[in-house]
C-alpha cells in the first residue's frame, strides 16, 4: 500500500505528518522522496543498513568510430549535441539520458557512461520502522530519475508513508503517481490555500483519492474551510499552531511522540485513511 | 557584471516554508528602481502579497510530447521498449511521464507517433501599485519544463528593463533542482533565507554547497530566529566559519501571519519589521557597492 503525503507549498509539515504517521503505524516504512532537500532521517534517526548508488548515463562519443555525421545533433530535442565538424560536443547539463543519440547513430560510436547522481539509503529507525530515503548529489538538477530508483525499491506489501517533495511539477508527479492514496498538507494562509489548489488539481488528474490535513490550523482563515467544504473535500484532520510543537520539531523530535492530544489527531486520521483505501479496493473490484 | 546597470538578487532556501516569499514582497515593496519576478513557477505566491494589475499573458511552451496514432500503430511495442521514462503503456503515451525526447516518434516504423509542441503554463506580465514590472509564471498541473519556464521569465524581464531600473528582486524555488539552478545564472547575491530547525540548517548548508559551485556572493537571514535559539547560534557559528555574512534576523511573530493573513506585506503591517528588513537591505547593498 502506497499513502503519500504532498503538499503543493514547502514548509506546510508533510514531513512532520509523514514521520507521524510511520511512527503511529506498526511495521510501516517511510519513504523520503524529498531527494533535493530530505528531511526525513533528521526525525527518524535511522540506523542506516545499506546505501546504494543510482546513476544516469551520459552518452560517451569514439572519436575514433564517430564521422561527425551529425544525426546524434538531428535528433537531441536538448541541444545537448553540438556538431563542431571536428567533433561532436556533448553538454552534460542538457542531456536527458534518453538514448536517442545512441539509438540512431548510424556508426555505432555512442556508447554510454554511468554517473553518479545520488545515493539510495535503506535503515531501520526505533519501533521498526523501515526507512529508506533519496539524497541527490548537489549541482545535479534532475531528481526524477532518483525518484524512480526509490519508488523500484518499494515493497508494496507494506504499509509504505511517502514523503514528497514540495511543489506540483515532475518530481512530484513521479512520487505520488501510483499512490492507493494521497494525503495534502496545507496550512491555514492564503499562500497554503493557493498551493493546495495547485496541489488538487494534480491530484485530480492523476485520479488518486485523497484527504487534506489542515496543519497551523486558524479558524479564523475562514477561506480555507469554506473552499473544502464547497468542493465536497475529506478534512482527515486539523493541527493547530502550538509553538511548543513548533520547537520539538526545530529540535528535529516527532512532535506526536509526546501529545496525547496529538495521537488522538493521527489515530483519527489512520481511521479515516483506512476506510477510503478499503472503499477503493472494493471499487476496483 | 558586464556593463548592465542593474544587480540580480534572488532569495532562496533550499527548503520550503521558511520565509521566502514574505522575504521577497518585503524588499520589493520597499525599494522603488526594481523589477520583481516570482520565480517558484511550482507554487507561485508572491502576486498574493503584492497589489498587482496583469498586462499581458503568453503561453509558455516547455517542450514537445509525442502521441501514439492508434490507427496507423501495428502495435509492435518498439516505442515502448525504446522509452526510458516508462511513459508508453498499452499503445497509450502519459503525457505527464513523456519527457518529449522524441525517440518513440523517430523510431517508430510506421510513422503512427505524433510529436508536437504542447502548451505546458502561462507567463504573466504586471504592473505593481508602484507602476514597476512584475513578472510570474504558472505551470499546468503536473507539467515539467520549470527550469525553461524560469529562464523564460528572466528572458522576459530582461527584454523589458529600462535604464533607470538597478534591482531586479527574485523570489527563488525551493531545492537544489532545475528550477533553482535556472534562477541562479545570471545573479549578483543571494539572500538565504533559514530558519533554526534541524530540518532549516540541513538544507541551508546543501543550498550553500550549490551557490559556492556558481561562485555566486550570499548572505544569511534568519527567519524564526527565536524559534529555537540554540540552532540559532549554531548557524551563525556555520555562516562564521563559512565567511558568510548574516544580513539579520526576523523573530517568530504571530503578527506576520496576520499580515500574509491579510495579504499584506510585512513591512505594511509592522513598523518593526520595515525596520529590519531596511536594515538588511542596507547589507545587500553594502556587499553590492554600486
Amino acid at each position: 500500500m502506497l499513502i503519500s503525503i504532498a503538499s503543493g507549498k514547502g514548509g506546510t509539515g508533510k514531513t512532520t505528518v509523514a514521520v507521524s504517521l510511520a511512527a503511529a503505524i506498526p511495521n510501516s516504512t517511510y519513504i523520503d522522496c524529498d531527494v533535493e532537500e530530505p528531511n526525513g532521517h533528521l526525525f527518524l534517526k535511522p540506523a542506516i543498513k545499506e546505501e546504494k548508488s543510482v546513476f544516469k548515463l551520459l552518452p560517451s562519443i569514439d572519436n575514433g568510430r564517430c564521422d561527425q555525421c551529425g544525426k546524434c545533433t538531428e535528433v537531441c530535442e536538448f541541444n545537448a549535441l553540438i556538431n563542431l565538424k571536428s567533433e561532436i560536443m556533448l553538454i552534460k547539463e542538457l542531456c536527458h539520458s534518453c538514448g536517442s543519440c545512441v539509438y540512431f547513430c548510424p556508426s555505432n560510436a555512442i556508447t554510454e557512461t554511468k554517473i553518479e547522481i545520488g545515493r539510495l539509503r535503506f535503515g531501520y529507525s526505533e519501533n521498526d520502522i523501515s526507512f529508506i530515503d533519496g539524497i541527490l548529489n548537489i549541482g545535479e538538477i534532475s531528481a526524477v530519475p532518483l525518484i524512480n530508483s526509490i519508488k523500484e525499491n518499494i515493497n508494496s506489501e507494506n504499509v509504505n508513508i511517502i514523503d514528497s517533495p514540495p511543489g506540483t511539477s515532475c518530481s512530484m508527479v513521479e512520487t505520488v503517481k501510483d499512490s492507493d492514496y494521497c494525503i495534502l498538507v496545507t496550512e491555514s494562509t492564503p499562500f497554503g490555500l493557493n498551493d493546495l489548489k495547485l496541489a488538487i488539481d494534480v491530484i485530480s488528474k492523476l485520479a488518486i483519492p485523497f484527504g487534506v490535513i489542515i496543519n497551523k490550523y486558524d479558524k479564523t482563515f475562514i477561506e480555507m474551510d469554506s473552499y473544502l467544504d464547497s468542493r465536497g473535500i475529506d478534512i482527515l484532520g486539523k493541527i493547530p499552531f502550538d509553538k511548543k510543537l513548533a520547537e520539538l520539531y526545530s529540535r528535529g523530535n516527532i512532535p506526536l511522540v509526546n501529545s496525547e492530544e496529538l495521537r488522538t489527531v493521527y489515530r483519527k486520521i489512520i481511521e479515516q485513511i483506512s476506510g477510503n483505501i478499503e472503499r477503493k479496493l472494493v471499487n476496483e473490484r | 557584471m558586464k556593463d548592465r546597470k542593474y544587480r540580480q538578487i534572488l532569495v532562496l532556501s533550499g527548503k520550503g516554508g521558511t520565509g521566502k516569499t514574505t522575504v521577497s514582497s518585503a524588499l520589493s515593496k520597499i525599494l522603488s528602481d526594481k523589477i520583481t519576478i516570482d520565480c517558484d513557477v511550482d507554487a507561485a505566491n508572491l502576486f498574493l502579497l503584492l497589489e498587482s494589475e496583469t498586462k499581458s499573458t503568453s503561453e509558455f511552451f516547455g517542450g514537445k510530447k509525442s502521441r501514439i496514432n492508434i490507427d496507423l500503430c501495428s502495435r509492435c511495442g518498439i516505442c515502448e521498449s525504446l522509452c526510458r521514462f516508462n511513459a508508453i503503456d498499452n499503445f497509450v503515451i502519459d503525457s505527464l511521464s513523456c519527457e518529449g525526447c522524441g525517440l518513440c516518434y523517430r523510431a517508430c516504423p510506421n510513422n503512427a507517433i505524433e510529436f508536437e509542441t504542447a502548451k505546458s503554463g502561462d507567463l504573466f506580465k504586471c504592473k505593481l501599485e508602484d507602476m514597476s514590472d512584475f513578472y510570474f509564471g504558472r505551470l499546468l498541473p503536473g507539467e515539467g519544463n520549470s527550469g525553461k519556464m524560469v529562464s523564460e521569465l528572466k528572458q522576459m524581464a530582461a527584454e523589458n528593463i529600462d535604464d533607470e531600473i538597478k534591482w531586479i528582486i527574485i523570489d527563488g524555488p525551493p531545492g537544489i533542482g532545475c528550477p533553482v539552478t535556472s534562477s541562479l545564472s545570471g545573479t549578483d547575491f543571494v539572500i538565504l533565507v533559514t530558519e533554526p530547525t534541524e530540518s532549516g540548517i540541513h538544507d541551508l548548508k546543501r543550498i550553500i554547497q550549490l551557490i559556492n559551485s556558481f561562485s555566486i556572493k550570499c548572505g544569511i537571514l534568519i527567519n524564526k530566529y527565536n524559534l529555537n535559539s540554540a540552532v540559532t547560534k549554531e548557524i551563525c557559528r556555520y555562516a562564521e566559519g563559512n565567511n558568510i555574512p548574516i544580513l539579520g534576523e526576523l523573530p517568530y511573530d504571530q503578527k506576520y501571519v496576520e499580515a500574509i493573513k491579510n495579504n499584506e506585506t510585512i513591512v505594511e503591517y509592522d513598523k518593526n519589521a520595515k525596520y529590519e528588513i531596511n536594515k538588511i537591505w542596507s547589507k545587500v547593498e553594502s556587499y553590492m557597492n554600486i
